[in-house]
């Protein structure tokens, strides 16, 4: 056994037993002869049938034990029919733990933090720091020494690629070896700490437990353009080193403070990694529901290293969590919607927009002035305006509106458009259904004073849905009217153009108004204006349009009117009549209130009909409306984007309720929002929201945060966290190497105020973290997996990483932070997979093709390839630990892949062109890769496989044109690609 | 007890162990350079996580194909006849049992039975009726047992297909042919154990129908590809010839010796292992997929040859009744050499409209090569040790699709409560059908069948008890039937 524990520990050894085999029947409620067996007092006390199921430290008192082994089949416990007689080895703890008297523990993880100090080790040299004294103490206990300080080539590249994911290169190498002073090496750990890149480093860490990726999952898979902004929230505040607390508040309840920020909105997004499923005839509860639950368990991961996931459907059987906890956990989060936030595209952007929006503000103002100044001169002439108005009113309702037929002469629309003329007057279309459509109508007329004309658009049978609009549903778009008119015997239409005034209409759908029916824009789409009359299908609606003066001529009177609609997907109209109008409407182009106030003499009209009055002269002055015009500029849009966020539900919110077997149809009793009960509650709870839950975790008061963040920063740093199992912290996880020392960083965390960097550079500072990784055969067999701490861990780095050193050794690496995600090269065919072959890769340009890993678009159901064979976990679920494999595929991919064959060239052009001979060109190869100099040996094979390649690239010059250009740099090109694969280079000492 | 040491007993540790115990000269019985042998870099901490190791019991079965029809096919008109439904065809269905069910897309006031079109012969000895668009499938009749009593708890297609690859609808779980190699680990040391084959469309699923979930990624499914080299980067960078790739490989792994002299790391053992069987795979899995050494009347007794048809639905890639019945070739081959597990994925068909066209032209896609590789495996004597097993997510409603906006009902929507699978050789007992459903096709009637029954059956013939095979993660012990799964002996050899 290695060295770990002898003695019995109830929450690990013996609850479970309970767990599992005795308190279904013997739990708290109603339990079987009267034994309780989920607390001490119900197992030591005397039961009904006299016995008592446990005497401490008197195994042969105890009637427990007896009824496990009992030869009696009435008796055996569980019973026989349950199948479930428990192990010689498990009877075997159990007495155990009753002769050392039965005590009752809490789980280790779920007690408070300890304060104990590390005992004082009298030989203290290799002590750097108090973290060593805890391991220390350990390997002192089991007889073992320390390993040595790893060399400082080693070192150098062990904080690179711990805090940056990217090599040294051989000058940074020398600077900080030849650097002989004492803090040399506390230097270096600050540069790297405060280098942007470190950012990206530790983002990616959290990226994984955020499930990040570019697309929604599941069958449609559909890509999530902006989801970048929430990976550049993570960089930031890493590299801002964000405090631990505000970081986990901004995340889960960002949108719930007071006066949430952008930014804070943004950090929303952590929840909105989950998954959805667009594919069709989905239920949108059935889905809501499930992304509840991932937030849920992710958090229970996440933050308090909690397997939750079980007592979605029962309790939980092995830790103390009960399904009615799941519920109330997941009643925090029931009621944060899924929503959408704008937020600036970048900080620059925003920026420059506030200087050009502050310069538009000022001529704003002062163009307000204008018109402020210029509203005085009007006042005075109020009496003189009034007057002129009173008088048109006069005449517009001495001239009342008229409607006159109109003969028509021709009509012409799209090929294959065929128009009849109705009995009614009216044009049924009929023929070629056109997607977009241009109607020229020409009218003859001996009516004089022409003041508009009325265009009415009519259901009829033959149109789908009755029409009016020959779509499918009835509806059209009238983008423009055109009107032209002149003596028929002059027609020129393009000299003779009526200026129209306004429009009105019976009915007009939401956006689209009368009005835009002359405001001349005409586009596809969204991208123009006009009238429709959506909702309002198969009936009759008419729209009138007014000239800016009537139209007259002495000889009869030709008429054009063109009927633009460009929309698209055949909004074209399907029957309709044009009519002229001579007279007007009692208050044509006058509201009626202003028609009301005019005629009410000056004393006796109310103020507000005065203000009325003058903002009606004002609007119509000419003046004014050059003015007005020039004011109406649009101002510069701010540089926003459209993110996806959770956002509280405050209309109709919903009630929780225990969803029987974890199935959204089956709800069941009512819960409210409430922490696990086996963990210190939060005294301040308000609303029961994500606020209250988020400040719960890091209130300080949970043991659980402190601990399982502590340990993902140690398992970084080490390869293995001090709890093995960070994922879980649970009774069925593994307890802590060094518990003292977990308690004693989860405490410096806390008092640190949640500074992550801060406790990051207390560990890599440490004597235990700088060890050598030289493994020790003589501990092979007591301490295989290092759980002394004997040396450092050597392990290979992720997928992204591997890539990242192998750009940035050849010098390809572009070291631009943040921003959309990127498009590396991808193997043909393997987008093709997802969903029918729907997912296209444009493969980036220029340095976006060479840029950090983690910015490769994540295509949940068609990742990239070289991302999977190196473990990048597929982010549909949180990932805490990544695994580490080692397969023939990844040999394939390093060697042959197109992003790492473009290294390995570029990296021996490097070569050639940054030093003279081969034996320089050799080591500084070898160094920008593992930053130590190459033993004479080493050189030495390079130097062969050189030669080589060198020989056969001089017989072949076709070949060596093909791979690398000409012989030289192909002979290089196949030596560097020896170096960048060595498993050295790709695994951290 | 101590927890570390009851991680060491998993099942995967455990196939360490006694590939350390049996195998005396190298990775599974292939050599390696004889210099790691002389120097005894291969030390006690070296382990081949894929090499094969022994089962709980005695296996029937040694490999199997897995011919995933992904979008789920309508058992109403391939396998299950019901002329009670043809019968009722347009009418429609009592409320109660409308009110209970969920739809896609069926507007269940409206909708009417649908009856099928096929005709259904008897085929084989056993008397398996069959539709008329599988008459190939018909020759083998007594090789097959017909499944007409799956049932599943998911109703739309990803969450479908997750449970039927993985015993479970949720996300980052193994697949069946991870468990398989994880647990069996693989004769093959020169091709991955666990090999995919595409065709047709993509499915809804994508990747993750082949993911390996928690387990390591030593035990995902290898994607062959159809075009081009056939394992992802396995051709050396153009203008490197193979002389310079073994000298390269060569000085690699000198590079890579002298540090595991010096950091005596294992890991650099397993990676030089590595290295050696990927310079193997270069030649082996071009060797695999050149067809040129497989007689003409193999070749189009599997339809190899045979002219593309129209249809398929949208973005379909390639020729796919050619790419199909390559891969039911390949698989055959795959088999041969050792191969654990073939999934051989083809989408789609998920048939809401254009029923009987569509219907017609996948299974015209699918037909011959299946029965071809049947037959073949038969006539090689290697059908017992090999199981070939026909299946999908769900099945298809006996209404017909009448949603909103569509003039005809010339569809089905997804169905969950039953489907039929097929399954032959490989210790499974060939010539019966097992199950039944109601007279229109709508509930399982008899014997029952979830993908969980399924998997611990297909589990049992592989020699290994499904309740064993398990994965310790997040603290629970994880396996392909979560915490159900039933033996059905009367599938049993």
């Amino acid at each position: 056994m290695e060295v770990g524990y002898s003695q019995v520990d109830f929450s690990r050894d013996i609850q479970p037993i309970f767990a599992e085999h005795c308190t279904k029947c013997h739990g708290s409620e109603k339990p079987k002869g009267g034994l309780d067996m989920t607390k001490r007092a119900g197992i030591v006390k005397r039961l009904k049938s006299g016995g008592q199921a446990v005497t401490p430290h008197h195994p042969e008192k105890s009637e427990l034990l007896r009824r496990l082994s009992t030869s009696d089949p009435d008796e055996l416990m569980p019973p026989k029919d349950e199948d479930k007689k428990l192990s010689a080895e498990q009877q075997a703890l159990i007495r155990q733990w009753i002769s050392s008297g039965a005590q009752w523990s809490t789980h280790w993880a779920y007690r408070p933090l300890s304060k104990t100090a590390p005992a004082k080790i009298r030989d203290a040299q290799w002590i750097r720091n108090t973290t060593d004294q805890f391991v220390l103490d350990k390997l002192k206990a089991a007889g073992v020494e320390p390993s040595p300080m790893a060399d400082r080539y080693t070192l150098v590249r062990r904080l690179y690629y711990d805090l940056l994911g990217l090599p040294p290169t051989p000058k940074e190498v020398d600077n900080f070896v030849n650097n002989r002073t004492a803090d040399a090496y506390e230097i270096l750990v600050d540069r790297l700490l405060s280098s942007r890149h470190f950012g990206e480093r530790w983002a990616r860490h959290w990226l994984d437990m955020a499930r990040y990726a570019d697309s929604d999952g599941y069958e449609k898979d559909r890509p999530r353009p902006n989801a970048w902004r929430y990976r550049d929230w993570v960089i930031n505040s890493i590299n801002n080193d964000m405090p631990f607390d505000q970081f986990t508040i901004e995340q889960l309840a960002g949108d719930l403070l007071p006066n949430a920020t952008g930014r804070q909105k943004l950090a929303t997004a952590f929840n909105r990694q989950t998954l959805t499923n667009t594919e069709g005839g989905t239920d949108r509860e059935q889905w809501r529901v499930a992304a509840v639950m991932d937030r849920v368990e992710t958090i229970g991961s996440v933050w308090l290293g909690l397997t939750v996931s079980c007592a979605r459907c029962h309790d939980h059987k092995y830790d103390q969590l009960s399904q009615k906890e799941y519920y109330q956990f997941f009643a925090y989060f029931n009621n944060g919607d899924e929503s959408s936030a704008s937020v600036p595209r970048s900080q620059k952007d925003y920026t420059d927009w506030l200087a050009t929006k502050t310069e538009h503000d000022k001529q704003l103002e002062s163009l307000r002035s204008l018109i402020a100044s210029h509203n005085k001169v009007l006042e005075g002439k109020m009496p003189e305006l009034e007057q002129k108005l009173l008088k048109k009113i006069k005449t517009q309702q001495s001239n009342p509106e008229k409607f006159h037929t109109l003969d028509l002469a021709s009509a012409k629309g799209p090929k294959g458009v065929i128009f009849k003329k109705q009995e009614d007057g009216s044009l049924l279309v009929s023929g070629a259904n056109p997607a977009k459509a241009k109607y020229t109508l020409e009218f003859d007329t001996s009516v004089n004073d022409i003041t508009g004309l009325k265009i009415e658009v009519l259901p009829d049978k033959s149109l789908s849905a009755n029409g009016p609009g020959r779509t499918q549903h009835g509806n059209f778009v009238l983008n423009d009217v055109r009107v032209y008119a002149t003596d028929k015997a002059k027609f020129n239409a393009n000299q003779h153009r009526v200026p129209l005034v306004s429009a009105r209409s019976n009915y007009s759908q939401k956006d689209w108004p009368a009005k835009n029916s002359i405001d001349g824009n005409v586009a596809e789409g969204k991208n123009g204006t006009g009238w429709a009359i959506a909702n309002q299908y198969g009936k009759e609606h008419y729209l009138i349009i007014s000239t800016t003066r009537s139209i007259s001529f002495k000889e009869p009177t030709r008429l054009q009117v063109v009927l633009d609609q460009q929309y698209g997907t055949q909004h074209t109209i399907g029957r309709f009549r044009i009519t002229a109008r001579t007279g007007h409407a009692p208050n044509d182009g006058i509201p009626a209130s202003i028609v009301q106030a005019v005629q009410i003499r000056k004393d006796k009209r109310h103020p507000s009909q005065t203000k009325a009055l003058l903002d009606y002269f004002s609007k119509n002055d000419p003046k004014i409306k050059q003015l007005q015009l020039k004011l109406g500029k649009p101002a510069p849009k701010p540089p926003v984007m459209s993110v996806r966020v959770i956002s509280e539900r405050t209309k109709s919110p919903r009630t929780t309720h225990i969803l029987h077997r974890g199935e959204f149809k089956q709800p069941r009793d009512r819960v409210a929002a409430l922490t696990p009960e086996i963990l210190p509650s939060y005294e301040n709870q308000a609303q029961g929201d994500r606020l209250d839950l988020a400040r719960w975790l890091v209130s300080g008061k949970n043991p659980l945060v402190a601990r399982v963040t502590v340990n993902h920063i140690w398992g970084n740093l080490f390869g293995e966290g001090i709890v093995r199992t960070p994922d879980d912290f649970g009774i069925r996880g593994q307890a802590p190497t060094h518990p003292k020392l977990l308690d004693w960083l989860a405490n410096e965390l806390i008092s640190n105020k949640w500074s992550r960097k801060k406790v990051i550079k207390l560990i890599v500072t440490s004597a235990t973290y700088r060890q050598s990784s030289t493994h020790r055969p003589e501990l092979e067999n007591r301490d295989p997996s290092n759980r002394l701490l004997h040396r450092q861990n050597r392990f290979r780095v992720e997928a992204e990483i591997i890539r990242d050193l192998n750009l940035a050794a050849s010098g390809m690496l572009s070291r631009k932070i943040g921003g959309p995600s990127v498009f590396p090269p991808l193997p043909a065919g393997v987008a093709a997979v997802s969903y029918a072959n729907n997912f296209k890769w444009a493969t980036s340009k220029g340095a976006d093709r060479n840029r950090r890993g983690l910015y490769t678009f994540f295509k949940r159901t068609a990742p990239h390839p070289n991302l999977l064979t190196f473990d990048c976990p597929d982010s549909n679920v949180t990932c805490i630990k990544r695994s580490r494999s080692n397969t023939p595929l990844a040999a394939l991919t390093t060697l042959n892949n197109e992003v790492f064959s473009e290294a390995a060239k570029a990296l021996g052009n490097r070569l050639i062109q940054e030093k003279e001979n081969d034996s320089d060109r050799i080591i500084y190869g070898f160094r920008l890769c593992v930053a130590r100099t190459p033993t004479i040996s080493e050189q030495e094979s390079l130097q062969s496989l050189l030669n080589a390649a060198r020989k056969y690239y001089r017989a072949h010059k076709t070949e060596a044109m093909i791979y690398n250009g000409e012989t030289e740099a192909s002979a290089w090109a196949a030596t560097a690609r020896v170096m960048l694969n060595m498993d050295e280079f790709i695994t951290r000492e | 007890m101590d927890n570390s040491d009851q991680l060491e007993l998993s099942l995967n540790n455990q196939a360490r162990r006694d590939f350390l115990t049996t195998s005396a000269c190298g990775i599974g019985g292939v050599a390696l350079s004889s210099m790691l042998l002389e120097d005894g870099l291969l030390g006690s901490e070296f382990a081949n996580p894929m090499a094969p190791s022994k089962p709980h019991f005695e296996a029937k079965a040694k490999a199997c194909i897995f011919i995933f029809m992904a979008g789920a096919p309508s058992h109403l008109d391939l396998f299950d006849p019901k002329p009670v439904l043809n019968k009722r065809d347009g009418q429609k269905l009592p409320k109660e049992i409308l009110d209970k069910a969920r739809f896609a897309f069926i507007q269940p006031n409206t909708a009417t039975l649908k009856g099928s079109n096929r005709t259904f012969k008897a085929h084989g000895q056993c008397g398996m009726e069959l539709s008329d668009y599988l008459p190939h499938l018909g020759t083998v009749a007594d090789d097959l047992l017909l499944v007409r009593s799956m049932h599943t708890d998911e109703f739309n297609h990803h969450p479908g297909q997750l449970l039927m690859q993985c015993g479970v609808s949720r996300f980052g779980m193994p697949t069946m042919g991870s468990w398989l190699t994880y647990g069996l680990g693989s004769e093959s040391q020169n091709l991955p154990g666990y090999v995919v084959l595409n065709a047709g469309r993509g499915s809804s699923g994508g990747a993750t129908l082949w993911q390996s979930g928690f387990l390591p990624s030593t035990y995902e499914g290898v994607l062959f590809r159809p075009q081009g080299e056939p394992v992802l980067n396995l051709d050396n960078p153009k203008g490197l010839p193979p002389e310079l790739q073994r000298l390269g490989l060569d000085t690699l792994l000198q590079l890579n010796k002298g540090r595991y002299e010096k950091v005596q790391d294992p890991e650099i053992s397993s990676r030089i292992a590595n290295y050696e069987l990927a310079s193997r795979m270069q030649t082996t899995a071009p060797e695999l997929i050149d067809l040129s050494k497989e007689t003409n009347s193999t070749k189009n007794a599997y339809g190899l040859n045979r002219p593309e048809v129209k249809g398929g639905g949208r973005g379909k890639l390639g020729n796919t009744y050619q790419d199909f019945a390559r891969n039911c070739l390949l698989a055959r081959r795959l088999v041969e050499r050792g191969v654990r597990f073939i999934n051989i994925v083809y989408a789609s068909w998920d048939h809401h409209s254009n029923l009987d066209p569509e219907l017609k032209y996948n299974a015209g896609a699918v037909d011959q090569p299946i029965a071809a590789l049947i037959k073949d495996l038969k006539q090689r004597g290697m059908l017992d040790s090999t199981m070939v097993v026909w299946g999908s997510e769900f099945g298809r409603t006996p209404l017909g699709e009448n949603r909103g906006g569509r003039a005809a009902n010339t569809g089905r929507d997804h169905h969950p409560f039953c489907f039929s699978m097929a399954l032959a050789g490989g210790g499974i007992k060939g010539g019966q059908i097992y199950g039944k459903t109601d007279e229109i096709g709508w509930e399982v009637e008899k014997n029952p069948v979830h993908p969980n029954d399924l998997h611990a059956t297909m589990l049992n013939r592989f020699g290994i008890n499904h309740e064993k095979l398990t994965y310790r993660f997040q603290g629970r012990d994880f396996r392909l039937t979560d915490v159900a799964g039933k033996v059905i002996q009367d599938w049993i050899a």
